[in-house]
């Protein structure tokens, strides 16, 4: 078998879970803090004037940016606590995929009326 | 056959990336489950491991043009606000919809939801190409990582078919005109 084929599954942890983790659980709290931002440009009055970055796309060009620097600066985080690390992927994943889910839920305009 | 520079913006953002993004989305889900499943037997050459990582990059540049053309182009477009007074809406999409209650939804859910849920799908696949880059093959090994990824993917594909089919329905309803009129084909007589 030539170096660059495998033909099973190995058991041998290669590359530590630490920085897929972080990028799992970043995004998941980006795309959350998203939601949240949304509802609250949406229903507080001066959160949704400082939102406003580009006058001609309104409010969604704050909600979205700052939802993308919250990401980033998560992920970086993170990345530098678990690059060498084996982190409770099965926790962490839950806790993404929770965060991922409430920010498809909350998007939802008659969910969000809500609050 | 003419179209407007606005309509062509319209399109490129909505069936150009968006609907590219889409299809594409499919493929990688199916690749992620099928190829890199821990039970998996058939082997995976360098070359295919290449393949995947052009093709995530490629979508995650699909869905930032798709969300970055929707947003500073297209979406400022469809809320420009009508002088007072303005009888003829069909250049302000937004006013167009909010001015009857048949089609007022089409804003106040449709566009308000597509309008963030649509950002989800580029997150996610950004996510999904890092972890591939860094892991590759050896995602195998990493058994939840892969489905967490999955999961991810699957969520884009739901955000971007929910911003996908609110769009054409509210471009179908009130399209985003205007603009230089682009002559396409210069037709014969009819």
């Amino acid at each position: 078998m030539s170096q660059t084929e495998i033909s099973a599954p190995t058991v041998s942890y290669d590359l530590p879970n630490g920085p897929g983790a972080a990028a799992i659980l970043s995004a998941g709290i980006g795309a959350f803090a998203l939601a949240v931002f949304a509802i609250a440009g949406d229903k507080i009055a001066w959160f949704q004037k400082m939102m406003v970055f580009y006058k001609p796309t309104g409010p969604l060009s704050g909600v979205t940016t700052s939802a993308i620097v919250v990401w980033l600066v998560a992920w970086g985080v993170l990345e530098g606590w678990w690059r060498n690390r084996e982190v409770s992927l099965g926790r962490i994943g839950a806790v993404a995929l929770t965060l991922l889910l409430l920010s498809l839920l909350l998007t939802f305009p008659p969910l969000a009326d809500l609050f | 056959m003419e179209m407007t520079a606005r309509g062509l913006w319209t399109l490129i953002h909505g069936m150009g990336f968006g609907g590219l993004y889409l299809l594409a989305c499919s493929g990688a889900i199916v690749e992620l489950w099928r190829r890199y499943s821990p039970s998996a037997v058939a082997s995976i050459t360098a070359g295919d491991e290449i393949f995947f990582r052009v093709y995530l990059v490629a979508m995650a540049a699909l869905a930032w043009l798709a969300v970055l053309s929707g947003a500073y182009v297209v979406y400022p477009w469809y809320r420009a606000v009508p002088p007072l007074g303005t009888a003829d809406l069909h250049a302000f999409p937004q006013r167009l919809l909010m001015s009857s209650p048949s089609t007022v939804a089409w804003h106040s859910l449709g566009m308000e939801w597509k309008e963030h849920v649509a950002w989800l799908a580029p997150i996610s696949i950004s996510m999904a190409a890092a972890v591939f880059i860094r892991y590759g093959r050896r995602l195998r090994n990493h058994p939840q990582l892969r489905n967490t990824v999955l999961c991810f993917l699957f969520a884009s594909l739901v955000a971007a078919g929910v911003a996908g089919s609110f769009g054409a329905e509210i471009d179908d309803h009130a399209p985003v005109q205007g603009g230089q009129i682009l002559h396409l084909v210069h037709g014969g007589k009819p």
